[in-house]
C-alpha cells in the first residue's frame, strides 16, 4: 500500500513537471511580454532594459534552469503585472475558486449519484426518461453557453440573481450550476448504467432473502459495488471542473484563479501563467491519485493487488 | 409430523408483452418439520419460481401471483406487506442459493454478511453478533473460523463460500430453509460435503427444507418426498424409493433413463426427445404430450388432473387412469 502511494505520488510529480515545462516552452514561444507591459511608443532601449531585468534576454535553457532552481527554493517568481510574488497573488484569489469548485464538485457527485440511482431503480419510468434526457443536455451544452443563458434568464429578464462577482451566497448560485452541470450529467449516466448492472446480481437476491429492507439493499449492497466504475470518471470530472472554472470565472466575472490565468495568458505574464498551470496540474493529478486509492477502499479485490 | 408450510394451488404467471406464461400453474404441497421435500425438473419447469413465490422474492414488474395461497406460521405469505415479509425472510424462512461466488456481496467481509441478519432480526449488538457468527462458521465446518471472519468472499474457495451462505441461512434458527440448487455450482467432492452438512443440520435443528434441484442423485441422497415438475405443474409426487423403483409418469421415466449408469456400456446417453415447449395461458392439453411416447387422443385436448394413487403418490397422466381401469392391459 505504502509502495503504491509513493509510486503514484512520484508519477504525479513527474506529470506536473512535464506540464509546467511544456507551458514554460510555450510561453517563451508566444512572443515578447514587453509589448504588453510598456506603451506602444516606448523607446527600444527601455524594452531592452526591461527584458534584461526580467531575465528574458538569456537563452531559454538558462531561463528554464534558473526557473526550476528558484522554484525548488520556493521562489515562484514575480508577476509582471502585480510586481509581487505570484504565490501571494494566487493565494488572495484561491478561496473564490476553491469554494466554488468544491461546492460544484460535491453537488455534482451527490446529485449525480442520487439521480443515477433513482433512474436505475425506476428504470423506464417517466423519472428515468426525464432524467436521462436532461443529462444529455447537461453534457452537450457547453458551459459558457449555459452560463450566458442563465445570466440572460435570471439576471436580465427576471432580475433575480446577480450576474457577476462573489460577495453574497446568491452570487454562487449560477456559477455553481454552470460548473456542475456537465460533471453531474456524466456521473448520473454512468451511475445509472453501473447500477443497472449491479441490480441484476445474485448477491442482492441473497440480501433480500435475509430480510434486508429494499432501501438498504439499494444504498448499502448495490451502491458500493456500482460506485467502483463511477469513481474513475469522478476523477476525470475534477479535471473538467477545474478547466471549466477558467471559463465560468470569465463568464461570471468571478475573482478567482481562473480569471487570473486567463489574464496572465492575455498579457504574457509568464510567471503568473506558469504558476497557475502548476496549481491546476497539481490539483488534477492529486485528485486522480486519490481516486485510485479510493478504489482500494471500495473494492477489496483491488486491495489485494497492492 | 407438524406441518409448517402449506402451498395450495399456487399460480405464478410471467407477463411478457401480450403473452402470459404460466410459470407455476397450480402447485400444491405440504412440508413438515424435519422433512426434506425435493422439487426436481429441468430448467424452466418452474421449480425456482415456486421457491421465489414462497418468499415473495420475484420481480413484480413482470411476475404476479395469480392465485392460490402459501400458508406459513398462520398467515398467507402471498398477501403480506413487504415489511412483514422482511421480518420473516432470514428469520423464519431462509434461502441457500445456487452460485455461492455471486451470492455473496464482493465488497463486504464474511463477518459483515453473517452479522447483518443477526443485527436485523435478533436484536444483538455488534460484539454478540460477531461471537454468534464465529459459532456459526465453526458449526458449518469452516477451518480457522476466527481468521475467516474478516476475509472477503473472493478469498474463499467455492465450498467455503457455500458454507458461509449456509451459515447465513442458519443464523436465526429458521423453521424453513429453501435451498435452490445448492450444489450445482460445486465440484463433485465438495457437493458431497455440502449435502452431508445440510443433512446434519436438518436433523440437528428439526427444520423443514425445500430442496430445488435437477440432480436425481441429490434427490436420492437427501429427500423424504419428491415433486417432479414439468411445464409449471407437478407431474408426479412420490417418495424417492417409489420414484426410483417404479416411476409412474412418462416424464419421470425419461428423466431416470437419462441418468448415466456405471454398469451400462452405452455410447450415447438417453435423452427425452424434443425440447421444453413454451406454454401460454390457458393450457388445454397434457403439457408433456408433444414429447410423450404414450400420447393418446385426449392428451391433446384436456389437461389431466393430479391423480392420487392411494399410497401417498400422485401422477398427472391420463394413461394412469386408463391403466387402472383396464388392469389387464
Amino acid at each position: 500500500m505504502t509502495k503504491f502511494v509513493v509510486s503514484r505520488l512520484f508519477k504525479a510529480v513527474i506529470t506536473v513537471w512535464f506540464i509546467v515545462s511544456l507551458v514554460f516552452v510555450c510561453t517563451r514561444m508566444s512572443g515578447d511580454p514587453t509589448l504588453w507591459i510598456l506603451p506602444d511608443d516606448a523607446p527600444e532601449a527601455a524594452r531592452i532594459e526591461l527584458r534584461e531585468s526580467l531575465g528574458l534576454d538569456r537563452p531559454v535553457t538558462a531561463q528554464y534552469v534558473s526557473y526550476f532552481a528558484d522554484a525548488l527554493r520556493g521562489d515562484m517568481g514575480c508577476s509582471y503585472k502585480y510586481l509581487r510574488p505570484v504565490n501571494e497573488v494566487f493565494a488572495e484569489s484561491a478561496w473564490a475558486t476553491v469554494s466554488l469548485g468544491v461546492l460544484a464538485f460535491s453537488l455534482a457527485i451527490l446529485l449525480g449519484v442520487l439521480l443515477g440511482v433513482m433512474a436505475a431503480v425506476h428504470r423506464n419510468s417517466p423519472l428515468d426518461r426525464i432524467t436521462m434526457s436532461a443529462t444529455i443536455a447537461g453534457y452537450t451544452v457547453p458551459n459558457f453557453v449555459f452560463g450566458i443563458l442563465l445570466i440572460f434568464l435570471f439576471s436580465l429578464k427576471l432580475r433575480m440573481l446577480p450576474s457577476g462577482g462573489n460577495s453574497t451566497a446568491a452570487h454562487y448560485i449560477m456559477p455553481t450550476l454552470t460548473l456542475m452541470m456537465g460533471p453531474m450529467a456524466n456521473i448520473a449516466r454512468l451511475t445509472r448504467s453501473s447500477m443497472l448492472d449491479v441490480l441484476r446480481q445474485d448477491y442482492l437476491e441473497c440480501a433480500r432473502s435475509k430480510g434486508v429492507p429494499e432501501i438498504v439493499v439499494i444504498f448499502k449492497h448495490s451502491l458500493r459495488n456500482a460506485l467502483i466504475p463511477v469513481v474513475t470518471i469522478i476523477g476525470l470530472q475534477m479535471g473538467i471542473i477545474i478547466g471549466g472554472s477558467v471559463v465560468v470565472e470569465t463568464v461570471f466575472a468571478w475573482p478567482g484563479i481562473g480569471s487570473l490565468i486567463v489574464n496572465a495568458a492575455k498579457t504574457r505574464d509568464f510567471p503568473m501563467l506558469q504558476y497557475g498551470i502548476l496549481i491546476i496540474a497539481a490539483a488534477v493529478t492529486l485528485t486522480n491519485t486519490m481516486v485510485d486509492l479510493s478504489y482500494a477502499f471500495l473494492d477489496p479485490r483491488i486491495r489485494d493487488n497492492f | 409430523m407438524q406441518a409448517i408450510l402449506h402451498v395450495n394451488n399456487l399460480k405464478t404467471y410471467y407477463y411478457a408483452g401480450n403473452r402470459v406464461v404460466p410459470a407455476v400453474d397450480g402447485v400444491s404441497f405440504t412440508l413438515s418439520r424435519g422433512e426434506v421435500l425435493g422439487i426436481v425438473g429441468e430448467s424452466g419447469c418452474g421449480k425456482s419460481t415456486v421457491a421465489r413465490s414462497v418468499t415473495g422474492l420475484f420481480d413484480r414488474s413482470y411476475t404476479r401471483i395469480e392465485g392460490g395461497e402459501v400458508l406459513f406460521d398462520g398467515m398467507d405469505l402471498t398477501r403480506q406487506s413487504a415489511k412483514t415479509l422482511n421480518r420473516i425472510r432470514g428469520k423464519k424462512i431462509s434461502m441457500i442459493f445456487q452460485n455461492p461466488l455471486t451470492s455473496l456481496n464482493p465488497v463486504y467481509t464474511v463477518a459483515d454478511q453473517i452479522t447483518e441478519v443477526l443485527l436485523l432480526h435478533e436484536g444483538m449488538n455488534r460484539r454478540q453478533a460477531r461471537e454468534r457468527a464465529l459459532e456459526l462458521l465453526t458449526m458449518v465446518g469452516i477451518p480457522e473460523p476466527k481468521a475467516r471472519l474478516d476475509d472477503f468472499p473472493h478469498q474463499l474457495s467455492g465450498g467455503m463460500q457455500q458454507r458461509v451462505l449456509i451459515a447465513i441461512a442458519l443464523a436465526c434458527n429458521p423453521q424453513l430453509v429453501i435451498a435452490d440448487e445448492p450444489t450445482t455450482a460445486l465440484d463433485v467432492t465438495i457437493q458431497a460435503q455440502i449435502l452431508r452438512l445440510m443433512d446434519n443440520i436438518r436433523t440437528q435443528f428439526d427444520m423443514g427444507m425445500l430442496l430445488i434441484t435437477h440432480n436425481m442423485g441429490v434427490v436420492a441422497e437427501m429427500c423424504d418426498r419428491v415433486l417432479v415438475m414439468y411445464g409449471g405443474v407437478v407431474v408426479e409426487e412420490a417418495d424417492p424409493l417409489q420414484l426410483f423403483d417404479a416411476p409412474l409418469h412418462p416424464y419421470t421415466r425419461g428423466l431416470l433413463a437419462a441418468i448415466p449408469s456405471i454398469e451400462a456400456q452405452k455410447e450415447t446417453l438417453y435423452t427425452i426427445p424434443g425440447t421444453v415447449p413454451r406454454f401460454s395461458h390457458p393450457v388445454t392439453c397434457c403439457r408433456f404430450a408433444d414429447r410423450c411416447p404414450h400420447c393418446a387422443g385426449h392428451c391433446r385436448t384436456q389437461e389431466p388432473p393430479l391423480f392420487r394413487t392411494g399410497d401417498g403418490r400422485g401422477v398427472r397422466c391420463w394413461n394412469y387412469l386408463s391403466e387402472k381401469e383396464e388392469p389387464s392391459q
